[in-house]
């Protein structure tokens, strides 16, 4: 008697095929100059790549309601993290080391 | 479910010769392995936090200094980040096949999934070695030895094929693997510009980040290590395998992190091109 039926063996080559596949795209997209899409476009390939370990190598897809609440909340713990303290950066309006535009405006200068 | 849970419990009650598979505070093994999951996901959640911190740092830094920390990132080689992100993938693929061993109850192929996973978990470390080695050469790790001048005219240098000579002569060692010493006006030069204190900032947390992540890797390898004594003298069952599974959301986990790590700290500065 098994606890889990183990999953088929091609499916674990096939997430690493969509994966490798992936790595090389994200790579190739870094490489052209996308302006303001080459963050999104990095991100967002990055969390399919998560979503596809997370689903089957660490199967989430087929695990109880309880862990997927846990994982929930600590993507939710996660997003209150980084949403908070960026909304308190982006609104204040104070430097922690000399600004970017310094060097900029005053070559050479102190 | 419970007509299951009941007969498993009864099996447990009747049959003690079952020995360590079934904890008796659990009503049956599905309770107990799911329990276990859970704790474990538990403690990932900490993880999750633990390096959310240092992303929310490197996200705010990259927001206010976000010119110069492209031109950072361009130091870093994008295409050994790309090859050790499919080594992990990889050692992620083996150790997946050792939590299916063990839902299989083979036990001798536990050993040599895990042994698989701690090889290319290691060819990650090697490579990653190799790139601290080149960072020092350039004069990039957040010590008093950093140098932002440095950096960028050796790194445009060695993208034009320069290498093979070093036109300053490097006669004194510096302190970490034998790094070249900057010369003086080099050290002037960062001096007088602001931007090398930002660059720094991003070597901080590249350092930090990517360290952080290899200490995980390390700890990792002990733990399979012990794990595969454990699999090795037949520890694991088809019904008792948490500790197997455990290490496999681990070890998963440490590759999640690598996953947001590569287009974050390789890719920024990736468009920039050669020689910037």
């Amino acid at each position: 008697m098994s606890l889990h039926p183990p999953a088929k063996a091609w499916t674990y080559w096939a997430n690493f095929l969509a994966l490798c596949v992936l790595t090389v795209v994200t790579w190739l997209t870094a490489r052209m100059d996308l302006g303001a899409l080459s963050t999104p476009v990095a991100l967002g390939i990055a969390v399919i790549k998560a979503a596809l370990v997370v689903l089957f190598f660490m199967h989430v897809w087929e695990s109880t309601p309880l862990t997927k609440l846990v994982i929930a909340m600590s993507l939710f713990m996660l997003t209150v993290l980084l949403t908070f303290m960026f909304t308190d950066y982006m609104t204040r309006n104070y430097d922690v080391l000399p600004p970017a535009d310094h060097a900029a405006a005053a070559p050479g200068k102190h | 479910m419970q007509v299951t849970e009941k007969k498993h419990a009864q099996e447990a009650h009747d049959d003690h010769g079952h020995g360590h598979e079934l904890a008796h505070h659990f009503v049956s093994v599905e309770q107990q392995h799911d329990a276990g999951n859970l704790g474990m996901w538990m403690f990932l959640t900490t993880e999750v936090l633990f390096f959310g911190g240092l992303f929310a740092a490197y996200t705010i830094y990259r927001y206010k200094f976000e010119k110069v920390f492209e031109q950072a990132s361009n130091i870093l080689d994008p295409m050994l980040g790309a090859i050790n992100t499919i080594v992990l993938i990889f050692s992620s693929v083996t150790m997946a096949f050792a939590v299916r061993s063990a839902q299989q109850g083979k036990s001798k192929a536990i050993v040599a999934w895990l042994g698989a996973t701690i090889v290319f978990g290691g060819l990650f470390l090697g490579i990653k070695y190799f790139e601290w080695k080149h960072d020092a050469q350039l004069h990039v790790f957040p010590t008093s030895d950093f140098n932002w001048t440095w950096a960028r005219e050796k790194h445009s240098e060695g993208e034009h094929g320069g290498h093979g000579h070093d036109s300053h002569g490097p006669e004194l060692k510096g302190y970490i693997f034998n790094s070249p010493v900057v010369p003086a006006n080099y050290v002037e030069s960062d001096a007088r510009n602001p931007e090398a204190k930002q660059a720094k900032l991003f070597f901080f947390l590249y350092f930090s980040m990517t360290s952080l992540h290899a200490l995980h890797m390390v700890i990792g390898f002990g733990v399979m290590a012990v794990i595969m004594a454990y699999a090795w003298n037949g520890y694991y069952t088809a019904n008792y395998y948490v500790p197997v599974e455990s290490i496999g959301l681990y070890w998963h986990f440490v590759d999640l992190v690598w996953i947001f790590l590569f287009p974050l700290l390789y890719l920024l500065g990736a468009h920039l091109g050669a020689g910037h």
